[in-house]
């Protein structure tokens, strides 16, 4: 199916400031170098916030991430739930309209959003308050037929029911979401034939309907305020922890430093999905790294820190700086690829780049001054260089050429 | 019938307290860490023993496919990757596990990546169960909060942590190598195989993908012992399972059952029978929308299991069963899937990409009976050339219904053709 982006789009895309805090942390679910992994959940993200996914929002990601623009497009507009024109103001409502819902009475509803919303899917009704679209299959047959409006489902739809939907909608109410022939979930309309000790006493609402009701945001705009951050995996470590170092690509397979001497145990550890201990800044100046307690301090080697020392790399003091010498442009017109080196993605690399530094040897020849001059200079990924080991790494690409 | 006391998932319904107190209220998160702490082999040798075959559809032993990890890591780490891009039409059970029983989820993802070597697991679930991921969300906050994942999990020793990932709408990702390309951020396109995922899956690492309910029972299978899981059912179809049933039943619903349960049984007991009486009963498609229609007579006989729907050359597949009345155009509730996969072919291999648009629009004629008899078998033929044909599995989920329509329906087909053409000689000779 071809999806296009809209003809007229917005000049610009931000996202505000907690929904950049929400996706800031999105970001470390992920090993560094696969922030990509990300996209899907900003791009939604972003949706969420707008209401449709424009063009700016699509390159915005793209810069947040590190990608390159064409594959962020690729992304919106292989999946259907992103909405690349905009959407009616108060609701867009999706109808399922595949065979369970089918056999059901799903095509009376889909005549009806016709007659009430507009004769086109994806085309706002006429006071641009609703939308309305058939999707596939939303995996929710036992309830059908049933619509996702906004954030939640309605199941157990009626012509009747939906009418009153769309009134409430269109009066600027939210009915509320869940079956709307008084099942509690997908047990059995008028009595559950197993598990039935918790029927009394349960819950007002079943898990999704409770959630729509207390959080109130089925078809609101998301601005990143309405339930609080909560990101468990940004844990800081516990001193005695033997801290990990992030799983790179693929072809670090072997470890660049190549020590013999690393057990099966410590490399396992070294190769957790996550570092615990050592996480970037947040916006706004709040850094989860820990403080590292009792780290030894004071002298940085040269070269070939000890991937396993990690822990103390984000605090640990760098030598005074000194600036390494640097290109105005890579020699021969074409830089080293240093995207080779163990940690060092599309980002990195372009910031190497501004800072005059395309190929292996330069940074081969750097010593602990260099290191943290360079350091200081790579914003949000300081710690990297000697986390990474980048000089060994690049020495060993260099002499390879 | 499955006793409460037998039940898994006991609270599916979400009647119950669905937080961490409520869930070990009801026995899980109950000595994990000692499971934990018997090893990897006896986890792995009890789930084989168990005899679980993987829910996600192609019941794959699950236990087997654990052991498929590597068991030294080579410097790559490895990953669980959870399945629970709930897409195939019919199918709304991992639904209710992740918003009402979500501890279940969490739970088994601690014990099956500690099986694989894994220290961390991505659970993709799918871009529409907002509520859904919020839910689970929460409950892997819950599990945090109380050490039982995150560094030195349950006390174990073993560092896991668990992310909830989401999709964004493609059926396609379902398909455990597309779900691995989208979980990279790319499109969802399936990866030839080999390298299978246990060799090279997630960022080039040993994976594992496994549907949503194959992991959540496992901590109950392996507390009460693989013996009482494999006590119900048929041999090489053991355990209880959650079964979706909608469509023209009196009572559509998702209930735990054991496995190998007659049809009439899972009928009459949760469902109210079927609308308008058994008589009224015309087909089933008893596995998800990929699997084919049978018909109405051998279902009444039919037993739900992967190796009794096999031998009647339809499948378990994920235990939706999707029910139809002598009401439905069996025509047009199989178009409707065809247009279905047409929709969701990612595009990647031909056969599929246009194959599925060509299916569809046959199969639209027919729906109208504006067709050739002869189409039927051209038909028949082009679903053969999709079938096997293709990167991953779609091209034969899209065949096999239309395939099961034939051999079941074709004179329903050849009738509408026949009417139709009646009619319009009728017409024509009146004027």
């Amino acid at each position: 199916m071809l999806r296009r982006l809209h003809h007229d789009q917005p000049a610009s895309f931000d996202f505000t400031p907690a929904n950049l805090a929400w996706a800031e942390a999105q970001i470390q679910k992920y090993p560094e170098g696969r922030q990509a992994s990300a996209v899907i959940p900003l791009l939604f993200r972003a949706q969420e916030q707008e209401g449709w996914l424009p063009k700016p929002a699509i390159e915005a990601v793209a810069r947040m991430l590190g990608m390159a623009y064409i594959r962020v497009l690729e992304v919106a507009t292989f999946y259907f739930m992103f909405q690349l024109s905009p959407v009616g103001s108060v609701a867009h409502i999706q109808i399922c309209g595949t065979t369970p819902c089918m056999l059901r009475g799903s095509e009376e509803l889909l005549d009806l959003c016709q007659r009430r919303i507009s004769a086109e899917p994806h085309h706002p009704s006429a006071d641009g308050k609703l939308s309305w679209e058939e999707v596939e299959c939303l995996g929710a047959c036992a309830n059908a037929p049933m619509a996702q409006i906004g954030k939640d489902y309605y199941e157990d739809l009626s012509v009747e029911s939906l009418t009153r939907i769309i009134d409430e909608l269109t009066a600027g109410r939210v009915p509320r979401p869940g079956s709307q022939i008084g099942r509690y979930a997908s047990e059995p309309e008028g009595g559950v034939t197993s598990l039935a000790q918790w029927v009394e006493g349960r819950n007002a609402h079943n898990a999704s309907v409770d959630l729509a009701v207390t959080i109130g945001d089925t078809v609101k705009r998301i601005d990143g305020t309405e339930v609080p951050l909560r990101a468990p995996w940004l844990r800081t470590a516990q001193p005695e922890e033997l801290p990990a170092v992030p799983v790179e690509e693929v072809q670090a397979a072997t470890p660049s430093d190549g020590e013999p001497g690393e057990s099966p145990q410590a490399m396992d550890q070294q190769h957790t999905a996550r570092p615990a201990g050592v996480r970037h800044p947040l916006p706004g100046g709040e850094t989860v790294a820990p403080e590292p307690e009792g780290e030894p301090s004071g002298v940085v080697p040269a070269h070939g820190l000890g991937s396993s020392d990690a822990a103390g790399v984000a605090a640990a003091p760098l030598a005074p700086e000194a600036a390494p010498p640097v290109l105005d442009a890579p020699r021969g017109g074409m830089g080293d690829d240093l995207k080779r080196i163990t940690g060092v993605g599309p980002k990195i690399e372009a910031l190497l780049h501004e800072l005059g530094i395309w190929h292996f040897d330069q940074i081969a020849a750097w010593g602990p001054g260099e290191v943290a001059w360079v350091d200081s200079r790579l914003g949000q990924f300081h710690g990297r260089i000697q986390r990474e080991d980048w000089i060994a790494q690049a020495r060993k690409l260099a002499t390879e050429g | 019938m499955l006793e409460d006391k037998d039940r898994i998932f006991t609270n599916i319904y979400g009647m119950h307290d669905r937080s961490l107190a409520g869930a070990r209220a009801r026995g899980h998160w109950d000595g994990t860490r000692d499971i934990l702490l018997k090893g990897r082999d006896w986890i792995v040798n009890e789930m084989k023993a168990s005899g679980l075959r993987g829910r996600g559809g192609a019941g794959f032993p699950t236990g087997l496919k654990w052991s498929f990890m590597p068991k030294e890591s080579d410097g790559r780490p490895a990953y669980l990757v959870v399945n629970a891009d709930e897409s195939e039409p019919g199918t709304c059970k991992d639904r209710e596990i992740m918003r009402h029983d979500p501890h279940t989820l969490v739970e088994g993802c601690l014990i099956a990546s500690f099986a694989m070597g894994a220290h961390a697991a991505y659970i993709y679930i799918r871009g529409e169960y907002v509520r859904e991921k919020e839910a689970l969300q929460r409950a892997v906050d819950e599990a945090y909060d109380a050490g039982l994942i995150g560094p030195n999990a349950c006390g174990s020793g073993w560092d896991f942590d668990l992310y909830v990932h989401h999709g964004a709408g493609a059926y396609i990702c379902g398909e455990e190598t597309a779900l691995l390309e989208s979980l990279e951020g790319k499109k969802g396109m399936p990866r030839m195989k080999p390298p299978f995922p246990a060799g090279a899956g997630l960022y080039g690492c040993p994976t594992t993908v496994n549907n949503v309910e194959s992991i959540a029972v496992a901590p109950t299978i392996l507390r009460r012992g693989a013996g009482w899981f494999a006590s119900f059912g048929r041999p090489n179809n053991a355990g209880t399972k959650l079964f979706a049933i909608s469509g023209h039943v009196n009572r559509p619903c998702v209930v735990e059952e054991a496995m190998s349960i007659p049809f009439v049984e899972l009928i009459d007991k949760h469902c109210g029978g079927i609308r308008g009486g058994w008589d009224n009963l015309k087909a089933v498609i008893p596995g998800g929308s990929s699997v084919p229609n049978v018909k109405a007579d051998v279902m009444k006989e039919a037993i739900m299991d992967f190796d009794w729907l096999r031998e009647q050359r339809s499948g378990l597949g994920t235990a939706a069963v999707i029910v139809m009345d002598q009401s439905t155009d069996m025509v047009k509730a199989i178009w409707r899937l065809a247009k279905f996969y047409k929709h969701e072919s990612c595009g990647q291999c031909t056969p599929c990409r246009e194959g599925t648009g060509w299916m569809m629009r046959v199969m639209e004629r027919l729906v109208k009976g504006e067709a050739e008899v002869e189409e039927i078998d051209m038909l028949l033929d082009v679903t053969k050339q999709v079938e096997g044909h293709t990167i991953c599995a779609l091209g034969d989920a899209a065949a096999w219904p239309i395939q099961g329509l034939i051999r079941n329906f074709r004179d329903e087909i050849e009738d509408r053709i026949r009417a139709k053409r009646t009619g319009r000689i009728t017409a024509v000779a009146a004027e």
